[in-house]
């Protein structure tokens, strides 16, 4: 495996590519899962997929998109998708969750008519919505390291103010934290990684690279720095894993890698059972 | 003579064409321990909301230190304790001095990283609440009591001149409570710090506070506590919706 990473150059930009996602997707996601906005991402890999197979439909016929990269169109539509999630959620203050399926379906939608009106690109597609280890080029990776750039700024700059805003939103606003733009620009940080995520583990699978790490971190960890790097390691692993896994027995890596994932939160969960009921033992 | 610390003029406050608040005026002088009563639905929580700056007020204006709410910048000099019940998520993954840290972020400022000495400062403020042996345990794991005096050292350890606590005592068993409330006073009276205090039940207004205010929609009362005695039962009547029973605590009738 070692050997071929150095010998095709389409690993090398699988592995560089899967590696930086490892770490931003679960960084994220921390943040995702405890502010319990984990179908969020689910809504905005949907609306990617609009994106992506729009870029995909309009290449076949109009030519400056045949040299656009899908990828660009798949991060514009995410990023719309997470404006308009907060629209909905401020118009239907009583019924924030609403916003979820409806953008959702929307992506869902029209993700189905540019599909169905190309009449083609499934094998494109299939990379897309599965993951792919042999289609992540040069640039897809110079997309995601420019995402990770954006993602580590946005972590370092408002680490406190995230922390807080994620504990106790209202105390947040009433202690005069812009608790309002940091959620914006937190939800487009989170269009961008979930854009840049889907070419390694495919639109239907990228959330859960952002939430199942940070649900295996969190039945270990305590503090909230060690939730974040429990996830970041329980995120290497699986995506590690699943791409040797999916290389060697030629699978879709988004499966491999979810699976991945799934097991080790099954060993943590089943780990803690047994500590626990050994521990009750030692007592009595 | 010091402007009050709160001065809340001629407020009122409409939600869905429905009044929630008519015409309220009060002041909140430094050294005062406030208490502001009232039943279910009178208003109390909004009000607190509105001195915070959570909600606008349809009519009125309210000064915080002797500048326009709009203008003022200083919310670090304002501390606010939350319903825990309301908008904590008992789950969540963090340390005890993570929680009391995150106390911190609006006084270090926005691109700026936390001051050196945040442990001292979180260790300091959990002293003043009798919880520093708790520093390293997960919050989570905390009684509700415990939690919401983790809560007031989060308030605390940006140092604050004001505290603003919305029915702090919820979630809290009833042999607690008056430690709890004597740990209030302390940080009245030893500290120095401002307390303004929201609950609806009247049992709790116990001889360590200085001030009361009687609120359902409008004040019906608002001055020293002693003075609540000579409040008549039409008044009384008014305001809670029935007679309240006077309450005998150790330090006196209330």
């Amino acid at each position: 495996m070692i050997d071929a990473i150095f010998s095709y150059e389409f690993l090398q930009n699988a592995f560089a590519a899967g590696l930086i996602i490892g770490v931003i997707a679960p960084l994220l996601g921390v943040f995702i899962v405890v502010r319990r906005l984990s179908l969020i991402a689910d809504a905005l890999s949907h609306v990617t997929l609009a994106g992506i197979a729009g870029s995909l439909y309009l290449s076949q016929s109009v030519a400056a998109f045949a040299l656009l990269n899908p990828l660009f169109l798949g991060i514009a539509a995410s990023v719309f998708g997470s404006v308009l999630i907060e629209r909905l959620r401020s118009l239907y203050k009583h019924y924030e969750e609403l916003a979820i399926p409806i953008i959702l379906s929307a992506g869902i939608g029209f993700g189905a008519i540019f599909i169905s009106l190309a009449e083609g690109f499934s094998s494109d597609l299939f990379g897309y919505l599965f993951g792919s280890v042999s289609a992540v080029s040069r640039e897809d990776l110079g997309i995601v390291a420019g995402i990770a750039v954006i993602v580590f700024l946005f972590i370092s700059i408002f680490f406190k103010e995230l922390f807080v805003l994620s504990f106790d939103d209202e105390y947040a606003k009433a202690s005069g934290l812009p608790a309002k733009w940091i959620h914006f620009l937190f939800m487009i940080v989170t269009a961008l990684v979930i854009a840049g995520s889907m070419r390694i583990v495919g639109i239907l699978l990228v959330s859960s690279l952002m939430t199942i790490p940070v649900a295996t971190a969190m039945r270990l960890s305590k503090s909230f720095k060690g939730t974040i790097i429990l996830s970041i390691v329980f995120g290497e692993i699986s995506v590690i894993a699943g791409l040797v896994t999916a290389f060697y027995f030629d699978l879709a890596p988004g499966g491999t890698i979810v699976v991945t994932s799934i097991m080790l939160l099954l060993f943590v969960i089943g780990f803690k059972k047994l500590s626990v009921s050994m521990k009750k033992g030692a007592v009595a | 003579m010091n402007a009050p610390l709160i001065n809340i003029q001629d407020i009122s406050f409409e939600y869905e064409q429905t009044k929630a608040l008519e015409n309220i005026s009060l002041k909140v002088e430094e050294g005062d321990f406030l208490a502001i009563l009232g039943p279910n639905g009178s208003g109390k929580s909004t009000l607190l909301k509105i001195m915070l700056g959570l909600i606008k007020p349809t009519k009125g204006k309210i000064e915080l230190f002797g500048t326009d709410s709009k203008n003022f910048k200083h919310r670090e000099w304002i501390g606010y304790v939350s319903q825990k019940s309301n908008s904590f998520n008992s789950g969540f993954p963090a340390t005890v001095e993570e929680v009391v840290a995150g106390g911190l972020a609006k006084k270090s400022g926005l691109f700026h990283r936390m001051p050196k000495n945040y442990k001292v400062q979180v260790k300091e403020a959990l002293e003043a609440v009798g919880m520093d042996a708790f520093i390293h345990r997960s919050i989570s794991e905390l009684s509700g009591g415990q939690q919401q005096r983790i809560f007031i050292a989060r308030a605390l350890v940006a140092k604050p001149k004001v505290l603003i606590l919305d029915e702090p005592t919820v979630g809290i068993d009833h042999q607690n409570v008056q430690s709890f409330y004597n740990m209030l006073a302390s940080l009245n009276r030893d500290k120095n710090i401002t307390l303004v205090l929201v609950t609806h039940d009247v049992d709790t207004v116990t001889d360590k506070i200085t001030h009361v205010a009687c609120l359902n929609q409008t004040i019906h009362f608002h001055g020293y506590k002693d003075q609540l005695d000579t409040m008549s039962d039409e008044k009384r009547k008014a305001w809670y919706g029935h007679s309240v029973r006077k309450i005998h605590h150790a330090g006196g009738a209330h």
